[in-house]
């Protein structure tokens, strides 16, 4: 066997390895139900939930509780079954929040309270607006 | 009056461009098929020369078009409107013209037609096979921004930048006013007013455009059954795509730097993985064509990875711009309705260049000779691996929605997210890609210009491994490294340097046309440095240290990165003393900063009048009462840094506001040192639109003279007036107004507070209140007992104004900048070297 097919065959090992390793590593897309169950069989990875922030007939956002000194936060989240759930992050509100239409939360569950790492937020884009604003 | 005319024109240019795109690559291709022997040829070649010629300047026309629609504010069009507007500065216009899909597809086109005119005039021999694949490409660019819509299927081509806003948005307004006109557009993306994304999308998209030209050269070269005669014309331009693309991916993240604030310049975000990979697999493609002379196997490696970048590129570009990445990513990517014609492009291409490798694979020249451990090809193929399996590492996870996306094309359901912590998850295999890399190159530059075996070996590297060695000791002492990953991490880099200096100090001596390589890869070495510190010891020193448990709840280690600051209120941070003095707004003609509390507001938001003399740095800016123009959507933060009671730093971090945009955006202000960058942003702003909850009147006797406290502040009242005149209020002989000032010594300043009292028509009781906000405080003239010489003061007071800030230092970020610029420098002189060697071959007997 030559040098360059022992080097092929390791660059294919690497690569599958690579493959193994993130399919390890990735995340899954649950609800919160889902992520409940799986932290309370002692599985502590990192989780992606889907949903939106409740709101009112109004459509005024309810349930933001901003914490001492406003260095962090809980509001309640609507997953995709929806079911409600308070989430706690640790960081200042993002200003965007509460217009946000989907927010993902990344993080998991620390007994009953879903704790956030990390908050993708989804704004209105400028492209779906289909109505002139005001400034006309 | 709507402007018809010159959209008109622009979307004539977009069909001609199409068009002649079509034309040119079909006409070149007539003239590769029928060969240059046939009589028929040169008129072939003319014929694509001038549909390329047509095309280009369609394009050209395509770009002034719409600079005209931007630079005039004709807000009839959808894109004026959506991405200008009268106030935005004028540099800023050029950002707009690719902040949209349809822009930055028009930005990516008018490199490839400049590329492609270059072409025409330099290459004979090779001109008409690449040049139909150059035109084919730029069809399908302009079939993304030709908005046609072909009857009868109700299908929509592409998405026209010269839409009017009337058919772009199904406003009520349109029905009772056909030809109605915006006053103002949208405006620009607060976030992308900024230099860097005047320069960056050019530059990155020009490195895009630079892909297309290795690529076209390898098709033509297995098309034609030149197998190896595409490698040197393709070099040179790889390598000035290796730098452009690589000087591009950096700009962003230096905007990413001084702009966004999540802390940092790279995020391993989709989007600059995107770009990542391709560039990563262009470097090893470099490396592979810089060994084909000599190896055969090199040229198969070559190709296979040249042809890779571009459709890397591609697949990028589906990535980005077709919406797929929807949940994984913080950017909002928009879904224009271009995925189909994007995924046609790409299939396209990819299946075109893996068909014709297949079929000419057997024919491609292979070598029956043992690769030897000690020869450079052997090192240079160690090196590629090692490169593409880093870009594969990437490539994968990034390609996690593409997978669920196929996984539900075919009926079942996936669940699998990008992993949760992606900065960590790629930032610990990436590093030791890198640490892989660094050896490798280092190592391999010692077979590069010499003949080894395994004695030579050893003189050679023993002393650059000592020298890395002893310096590795020194930074590990200086520097206090006590990671072992991150020891591996300096080594490599300092060995990488160390090696490549000796090789840099022999080709200078040689010719020093022949020392980019060395300078590039001393400059890979340095840049991994400048990450190893700037990231791995990037330490946040806005710890809170109030010794206050926030929640009880959630332990210890929560609470810790954000600092809250009152205004006026001295703090300890990192080593600083820290103090927030107040908002400041930004004079829109003049440098410097104006205090917001110095400023009355008009009904104009772009104007605001002093209320008296300006002065920034000892410089009166404005007098009293002038008027002058301002950005109402920026508010900065004053905070200064002290040490020892002198002042260290005054930083100004931002946070803009733009409801059209979608929200607050804050920014951060860098305070660069040579060895560290003090990094500060606004985490949450107070809300300036919220009532302020005052606390319950507390009443107060006082005479003038006799100071009493307001929260925590001294006051006194100086002076009492009658007053004969009321802004707004014509007063009589009947009424009374009493105007008291009073003096309150805030920290910095003193602040003067002038409440009222007022009896008209001798009953009606009138009070206005006095505000301070920077103190928080509030005082209403109640009564006044002229017998007493006493005056009946309600005090109010409130939160005084306050910011949450987060701050970072970044050590020896400077070493990465400087890295950065050594890796163009090596690239330019290596580029330099080739389109010499090559313009001389060519015009030369060959």
């Amino acid at each position: 066997m030559k040098k360059t097919h022992i080097l092929a065959i390791l660059v294919i090992a690497a690569a599958i390895a690579i493959i193994l390793s993130t399919a390890g590593d990735a995340s899954t897309y649950v609800s919160f139900d889902q992520a409940f169950q799986m932290a309370s069989n002692g599985n502590t990875t990192s989780i992606h939930v889907v949903g939106e922030l409740k709101k009112d007939a109004e459509g005024k956002v309810v349930g933001l509780e901003p914490g001492p000194d406003q260095l962090s936060f809980t509001f309640i989240l609507v997953d995709e079954a929806k079911k409600e759930q308070t989430v706690y992050y640790n960081e200042p509100m993002p200003p965007d929040f509460t217009r946000s239409e989907k927010i993902v939360v990344i993080g998991g569950f620390q007994g009953d309270r879903f704790v956030a790492t990390k908050i993708l937020l989804k704004c209105p884009s400028k492209y779906q607006e289909n109505k002139l604003n005001a400034r006309v | 009056m709507l402007h018809y005319f010159i959209g008109n024109l622009g979307h004539l240019f977009v069909i001609t461009s199409f068009v002649t795109g079509l034309i040119a690559a079909f006409a070149y291709w007539r003239a590769t098929v029928i060969g240059e022997q046939s009589a028929l040829h040169p008129d072939w070649i003319s014929n694509g020369r001038i549909a390329f010629a047509a095309h280009a300047l369609a394009v050209l026309g395509i770009v002034v078009c719409l600079f005209v629609i931007i630079y005039q504010h004709y807000f009839e069009y959808h894109y004026a409107y959506s991405h200008s507007s009268r106030h935005l500065p004028g540099q800023y216009m050029i950002s707009c013209f690719w902040e949209g899909q349809e822009g930055s597809f028009l930005l990516w086109m008018f490199w490839h037609a400049v590329i492609g005119v270059v072409l025409i005039f330099n290459r004979q021999s090779w001109e008409a096979p690449v040049m139909s694949i150059f035109a084919l490409v730029q069809a399908f660019l302009a079939s993304m921004i030709l908005g046609v819509v072909i009857p009868g299927l109700d299908l929509k081509i592409g998405s026209s930048p010269f839409i009017l806003l009337r058919d772009a948005m199904d406003d009520p307004i349109f029905t009772l006013q056909p030809n109605f006109i915006p006053k103002d557009g949208n405006g620009l993306n607060p976030l992308l007013q900024n230099y860097w994304m005047v320069i960056h999308p050019p530059t990155l998209f020009l490195g895009f455009a630079l892909t297309l030209v290795p690529f076209s050269y390898a098709m033509a070269g297995l098309w034609q059954r030149k197998y190896t005669d595409w490698v040197k014309p393709a070099l040179p331009w790889t390598l000035l795509g290796g730098a452009i693309l690589g000087l591009g991916i950096l700009m962003g993240g230096y905007w990413a730097y001084e702009t966004l604030s999540f802390g940092g310049y790279w995020n391993w975000d989709p989007v600059e993985n995107a770009v990542y990979v391709p560039w990563l697999i262009l470097i090893a493609s470099l490396h592979g064509m810089l060994v084909y002379r000599n190896n055969p196997t090199g040229l198969k490696l070559s190709l296979v990875l040249v042809l890779s970048v571009f459709l890397l590129i591609l697949y990028s570009t589906f990535l980005t711009r077709s919406g797929i990445l929807g949940d994984a990513s913080v950017h909002s990517f928009t879904d224009l309705g271009l995925s189909g014609q994007l995924l046609i492009y790409l299939l396209f291409f990819t299946i075109g260049a893996v068909v014709l490798t297949g079929m000419r694979w057997k024919e491609l020249p292979t070598s029956e000779k043992e690769l030897s451990t000690y020869s450079r090809e052997f090192w240079i193929f160690l090196g590629a691996a090692a490169l593409c399996l880093m870009g594969f590492q990437v490539l994968v996870p990034t390609s996690i929605p593409v997978y669920n996306k196929i996984v539900e094309l075919f009926g079942a359901r996936s669940n699998v997210a990008p992993p949760a912590n992606q900065v960590e998850f790629y930032s610990r295999i990436q590093l030791w890609f890198g640490v892989i890399v660094a050896l490798i190159s280092g190592t391999g530059q010692f077979f590069w210009w010499k003949k080894m075996d395994r004695t030579k070996l050893k003189q050679e590297l023993l002393s650059p491994i000592l020298i890395s060695l002893v310096v590795l000791a020194v930074l590990i002492l200086t520097t206090r490294i006590t990671d072992p990953t991150y020891m591996a991490l300096a080594l490599s880099g300092i060995y990488v340097m160390v090696a490549n200096s000796r090789v840099l100090y022999r080709t200078l001596k040689l010719n020093p046309r022949l020392s980019g390589g060395a300078i590039a890869h001393i400059g890979i070495g340095l840049m991994l440095i400048g990450i190893l510190y700037s990231a791995g010891y990037s330490k946040i020193v806005s710890l809170n240290n109030t010794g206050l448990l926030y929640n009880r709840e959630m332990g210890t280690e929560f609470n810790r990165d954000n600092l809250l600051l009152f205004i006026n209120e001295p703090r300890t941070m990192g080593g600083y003393e820290i103090e927030f003095l107040g908002e400041r707004l930004e004079p829109r003609n003049k440098g410097g900063y104006v205090k917001r509390s110095e400023v009355e507001p008009t009904t104009d938001p772009f104007k605001v009048v002093a209320k008296r003399n300006i002065v920034y740095r000892d410089e009166v800016l404005y007098q009293a009462k002038d008027t002058f123009e301002i950005y109402p959507e920026n508010t900065f933060y004053e905070i200064q840094l002290r040490q020892e009671g002198k002042v260290v730093a005054t930083l100004f971090p931002r946070v803009q506001l733009n409801p059209g945009m979608g929200g607050i955006l804050p920014s951060p202000d860098i305070r660069r040192n040579i060895d560290r960058d003090l990094y500060t942003h606004v985490s949450a702003p107070m809300n300036r639109e919220a009532e302020p909850e005052w606390s319950a009147l507390e009443e107060l006797h006082v005479s003038p003279g006799q100071k009493f406290f307001i929260n925590d502040y001294v006051a006194t009242i100086s002076h009492v007036e009658r007053v004969m005149e009321l802004p707004g209020l014509r007063l009589t002989d009947d009424d009374v107004a009493v105007k008291i000032t009073i003096s309150v010594e805030g920290e910095h300043d003193t602040y003067v507070m002038e409440p009222m009292f007022l009896i008209r028509n001798r009953v009606d009781v009138g009070r206005i209140p006095a505000e301070t906000g920077e103190l928080g405080v509030r005082i209403t003239l109640l009564n006044i007992h002229p017998e007493k010489n006493e005056f009946v003061l309600g005090l109010q007071t409130r939160q005084k104004d306050w910011v949450i800030i987060k701050a970072m230092e970044k050590p020896y970020i400077n070493i990465l900048w400087l890295g950065t610029g050594l890796v163009t420098l090596g690239f330019v002189v290596a580029m330099v070297r080739r389109f010499r060697d090559e313009s001389r071959s060519a015009s030369g007997p060959e």
